[in-house]
């Protein structure tokens, strides 16, 4: 993630009416990215790109760091201290993840601080996964095993976004998000396979998590605003529907071997296509979710506006002391 | 003046940093991103919770990133160019003759 911030921000000085120099370097872009070569952050970038990226990278970033809220109301009652030691470092790993994307986010010539008032102001989004509550334990292993799933199938294609920062942060998510994904199948299994009231518990996170997940691939590529230009761009490799599809085939037999259903009478196996049908997803459901409308859309973002705001005096107190250091270097050169 | 000056200072974004992580001895030093820190020491914690939770490096660097000198990709093509025509710098380019070993 090379964070040299360009020389022109978006909307710079490039397209300042010099038609044949701005063709040109369209023409060169465009030849990179048919290529497959990564763009890296001074190259020139066609705005819309640009501001595709800084979108999708910050709503990304942002669903990182939200997505620690509903995990780490568990930590505490974590059932044992393993759980819990676990627990903790998967939600230190999302913290990190928020970082590594609002790094990536920064080369494209926005500040950290103007992202996070974005994000506090409601003016960007993060995934609508995170305004569902997590009611019982169980639904730590749910939101491993489906959530961090679903987040995987979508994440590993673009560890090769034409976006070279990007790309580059995403190799490394990938890497961590296995982890998160079995330490959430390994505590849904020890629950199936525990007590009936411990087995019930694990069937209902899955049914209150399943159809949540697959909304998690977005609407379908028909009505999907953003997903053909993102897919020229290379951007996108694949449509929302075919990685929802490649989900649902993942996700059968792994809850076969859980001893757990799906809540979806219409999933069955389709010989013809080698894939799995599955039923028709309620799309007024997330639709009133990315409104706002749901279960936890107010507490997410009042609870994250508070951290924000009753850690300023530390960020102030670093910075005053950084300041003060930074004038009497003599104390500082007697210490080396 | 001189108040609202430094209380604005204060609210601002903490400096950034980036950071090189020499992942096992033998090796160099290769970026891996940035963190935002008041000072080069916290730039070093910071960086170190970020970037090598799983053992990842066994040394860091953290660098002002306003402190960094770039090539220009504007100039790329004609700043890079001496190199490209010097064919002559690599040993493909001379010719051995069939039998001649250990050249």
């Amino acid at each position: 993630m090379t964070t040299v911030l360009p020389e022109r921000g978006p909307g710079g000085d490039v397209g300042g009416g010099v038609g044949a120099d701005e063709a040109a370097l369209q023409a060169a872009f465009d030849a990179a990215i048919s290529a497959d070569e990564r763009i890296e952050p001074r190259d020139w970038m066609p705005d819309g790109y640009r501001a595709t990226l800084i979108r999708q990278i910050a709503q990304h970033a942002h669903s990182e760091i939200i997505g620690m809220q509903p995990e780490a109301n568990w930590i505490t009652r974590a059932p044992s201290l393993r759980r819990k030691a676990i627990l903790m470092a998967k939600v230190q790993d999302e913290a990190g993840h928020g970082l590594y994307l609002y790094s990536a986010a920064e080369t494209l010539g926005v500040s950290r601080d103007e992202l996070l008032d974005k994000l506090h102001s409601g003016r960007q989004k993060y995934s609508s996964i995170f305004n569902y509550p997590t009611l019982t334990w169980a639904d730590v292993g749910a939101i491993g095993w489906l959530v961090d799933g679903a987040a995987i199938t979508n994440q590993v294609p673009l560890c090769r976004c034409s976006y070279g920062p990007y790309a580059r942060a995403m190799v490394r998510v990938c890497k961590e998000e296995s982890f998160h994904q079995r330490q959430g199948y390994e505590l849904l299994l020890a629950l199936s396979r525990g007590t009936p009231a411990q087995h019930a518990m694990a069937q209902d996170a899955v049914d209150r998590w399943w159809w949540p997940s697959l909304m998690m691939f977005g609407p379908p590529d028909a009505e999907s605003a953003h997903s053909a230009q993102s897919m020229a761009w290379k951007i996108k490799r694949h449509g929302n529907d075919e990685l929802r599809q490649r989900f649902v085939d993942i996700c059968v037999p792994q809850a076969e071997a859980l001893g757990l259903t799906l809540p979806d009478p219409d999933l069955r196996w389709n010989e013809e296509r080698g894939s799995y049908d599955f039923g028709e997803i309620d799309w007024s459901e997330f639709q009133q979710v990315l409104k706002g409308n749901g279960p936890c859309n107010e507490q997410r973002i009042s609870q994250r506006r508070r951290a924000h705001e009753e850690g300023a005096w530390v960020r102030e107190a670093a910075a005053a002391y950084a300041r003060k250091r930074a004038a009497a270097p003599s104390n500082e050169d007697g210490r080396r | 003046m001189s108040e609202t000056s430094q209380q604005h200072r204060a609210r601002a974004e903490w400096p950034l940093w980036e950071v090189f992580v020499r992942s096992r001895r033998g090796l160099s030093h290769t970026h891996v991103g940035s963190v935002h820190a008041p000072d080069a020491a916290l730039a070093l914690r910071n960086a170190r919770d970020l970037y090598t939770r799983r053992s990842e490096g066994v040394s860091l660097w953290v660098v002002p990133a306003d402190r960094i000198t770039a090539s220009s990709p504007d100039e790329k093509d004609p700043f890079f160019e001496p190199a490209a025509d010097k064919a002559y710098r690599h040993p493909t380019f001379y010719e051995v003759p069939e039998g001649v070993r250990n050249l």
